[in-house]
């Protein structure tokens, strides 16, 4: 398989355990399994709800899907022209390979300051790169601002789902995260969400009005006008993006869109698909730093432009990170996030993951799927999920040197492709009778009775007729 | 007409009622069945679990196989689908342009039974008469690759007799996946437990879907629960007269 020199691999949290071994371990928790079927039903029939009003929502993913794919096909020009436009607008901005130079350049920045803290809008690039772990190491600690990674970070766990980092949890268990890791809070609380949003409010009121750094990442970049775009639900990004001194943005390089024009589309099929709002409550768009601020851009690849490089992989750059396709699949439904050990859990993650850190690093993720192809029909920007993972099971299994699993295929290969041989091999029907009832097949065996192979083929039957 | 049958692998091998009763069904309503005798397999479970390399000589025979048919019928709608959407593809990314162009001829005149009933004859009344409760799964890729929609459904409707009944989340994979029911039995375990579950809170006797591979997973499960619930190929219904 090609290896394409030159370009970094990406690094920071990317990978985790086999995924068939840590979904084995997921799938024994029952109160999680229970927690995941509750939020994610919820959300695929609010979101079936508000995409289905949309009469023109197939040319909307079409046009989604078109334009970034045409900010892929000539991405350099594009940062290019988006780094002109945010310099010439007074914002600095630097570029890193991977995670280990993404964090190198944020604590540079960070260290500058003098500050022992920063406050974080939700950013899927910055848990990807291990941002907050980089910090701590030089002594500055990070504030999740977004409730959910709020929740996430003080429970001492990682997030499992790209919009609801702690969709794994009940408000009971929330209860008990806060009560005994938030400063200062009511040993009252009780477990309804209004009190624990206010809870979260009262905590994090405080941080916006002390910490004078903020560390966003963008949903959205805006080649010609140097525009970054946050969407969000609560109005904490916001806080973040306006209050402190210092705002270090973390962006993808394959955030861009081209024009102001194009956020149309993508403020369409973003928070339709995501939430399953119309709208989001919150959408900020700033070009440039306001008065008195002084705003960086981190431009990181981390495994992006090894991912371009692959034509039949590169349409997962696509992503705007809804997900709809891990609130969809049946899989992730059971398994939850932290089985795929990837900062993004899910199909996509199951596509995106491997291609970031190549598939020598994530050799099992293209395999965590059935193929039922779900999250193809629910993408907002048409990424044949399916078809990508049974590309990238092929990059793992032509990286690999002959396996017992390899040979077997060979063989059946074989003798599929001759009816002789075929025909011969079909109708050891005794044979199979015999293995059937004695030899359980590992995996299956375990739930499922195996069919009893009949006295006769159909072919054979066809012939006697 | 005069049909090719493409029995598939799995029914030729482990299923012959499913297609003894497509041949029935077929010749029922006037129509003359062929069966290729150089067909074996669709090649898909090579290229789905990542040897599409190792499919190409499946894939070439199957293309000569069925070279000549007018229409090419397969009572499942996963091998159709991968002839319909993956043939001339692995066929061109491994530089063979003149299979690729041989396969996607091919697959224009490959049809799942469900659709070729309904689109390409016309019928949904099959004149089938079958007296008992059933529910129906929608197999993922009739579903979501060929897009077959409620055809199945109302060739089932219209069976004199029948209690159809609607399974819950009918649209939720079963868990099968080929050999991803091996390789993440767990996780496919968990999901054949939820499907079994809907089939069970239905109280049909009978559970019937378009692919014999789904109905030996979700069959297999419900065998090893002593559940009493059979499977059977839509065309084992179908087929089915007074």
């Amino acid at each position: 398989m090609t290896t394409f020199l030159g370009m970094p691999a990406g690094g920071g949290n990317l990978t985790g355990e086999p995924f068939p071994k840590a979904a084995r371990e997921a799938l024994g928790n029952a109160q999680l399994r229970r927690n995941l079927a509750k939020a994610t039903g919820t959300i695929r029939a609010k979101r079936a709800n508000v995409v289905g009003e949309l009469p023109d929502w197939e040319p909307l993913r079409a046009a989604g899907a078109a334009i970034k794919d045409e900010v892929l096909a000539n991405l350099d020009e594009y940062l290019v022209r988006f780094e002109e436009a945010l310099t010439s607008r007074g914002t600095h901005v630097h570029w890193a390979r991977d995670a280990d130079e993404a964090n190198r350049v944020i604590s540079d920045l960070v260290r500058a300051t003098g500050t022992r803290e920063v406050i974080k809008v939700k950013s899927m690039a910055t848990v990807e790169i291990g941002l907050n772990e980089a910090l701590a190491d030089i002594g500055v600690h990070a504030v999740e601002t977004d409730l959910a990674e709020l929740i996430v970070q003080l429970g001492n766990d990682k997030s499992s789902h790209i919009l609801v980092p702690a969709i794994h949890r009940n408000r009971s268990e929330i209860r008990e995260i806060f009560r005994r890791e938030m400063p200062g809070v009511d040993p009252e609380l009780t477990d309804d969400p209004r009190a624990l949003a206010e809870a979260a409010r009262r905590h994090l009121r405080h941080k916006f009005m002390t910490v004078d750094v903020a560390i966003s990442g963008a949903n959205f970049g805006v080649a010609e006008t140097g525009s970054l775009v946050v969407v969000e639900s609560e109005g904490n990004g916001r806080m973040c993006l306006t209050l402190p001194r210092t705002l270090i943005s973390v962006v993808g390089i394959e955030k861009l869109v081209p024009s102001w024009r194009d956020l149309e589309v993508f403020l369409q099929l973003l928070p339709r698909s995501s939430t399953g709002e119309r709208m989001n409550p919150y959408t900020s768009v700033w070009t440039g730093p306001t008065e008195g601020q002084t705003s960086h851009v981190v431009l990181v690849d981390n495994g992006r432009t090894a991912t371009l490089a692959d034509p039949d992989g590169r349409a997962a750059l696509r992503c705007i990170r809804c997900s709809a396709c891990l609130n969809s699949c049946p899989v992730y439904e059971r398994t939850g996030g932290h089985a795929y050990g990837s900062t993004y859990p899910g199909p996509i993650g199951a596509v995106l993951s491997p291609q970031l850190t190549g598939v020598d690093r994530n050799p099992t993720l293209p395999f965590a799927s059935s193929l039922c192809g779900v999250c193809y029909d629910v993408c907002p920007v048409a990424i044949d999920i399916p078809s990508m993972l049974v590309h990238l099971r092929e990059r793992v299994t032509s990286s690999k040197r002959t396996t017992p699993e390899s040979t077997a295929m060979r063989a059946l290969a074989w003798a599929m492709s001759d009816a002789r041989r075929w025909r011969r091999l079909v109708r050891l029907g005794k044979f199979g009778r015999v293995a059937s009832r004695h030899v359980p097949l590992p995996g299956w065996s375990t739930a499922r009775d195996l069919p009893q192979p009949p006295q006769e083929t159909f072919r054979d039957w066809w012939e006697s007729r | 007409m005069r049909v090719a049958l493409f029995v598939t692998c799995l029914v030729d091998g482990l299923f012959p009622d499913v297609g003894k009763a497509t041949v029935r069904l077929l010749e029922r309503l006037g129509h003359q069945v062929v069966v290729p005798s150089a067909q074996t397999c669709c090649g898909q479970m090579h290229i789905n679990t990542g040897y599409p390399g190792q499919a190409m000589p499946v894939i070439r025979n199957h293309v000569e196989a069925f070279e000549g048919a007018d229409v090419i019928v397969a009572p499942s709608g996963s091998c159709a689908g991968s002839v319909r959407h993956q043939h001339a593809d692995v066929a061109r990314k491994h530089g063979d342009a003149k299979l690729a162009e041989a396969a996607a001829d091919t697959a224009a005149r490959t049809y799942e039974l469900s659709e070729f009933l309904v689109d390409v004859l016309g019928v949904t009344d099959v004149g089938a008469y079958f007296p008992h409760r059933v529910t129906y799964h929608p197999t993922c890729h009739s579903l979501r690759v060929l897009k077959v929609g409620d055809r199945p459904l109302r060739l089932l409707r219209a069976v004199e007799g029948i209690d159809l009944v609607e399974l819950p989340s009918a649209e939720t994979c079963c868990g099968f996946g080929g050999t991803f029911a091996v390789k993440n039995s767990d996780t496919s375990t968990a999901m054949l437990g939820d499907k079994m579950s809907a089939v069970l809170s239905t109280k049909a006797g009978v559970l019937t879907a378009g692919d014999s591979s789904c109905l030996m997973h979700i069959g297999g499960g419900l065998s090893r629960l002593r559940s009493g619930v059979r499977p059977l190929h839509l065309a084992q219904i179908l087929e089915h007269t007074r």
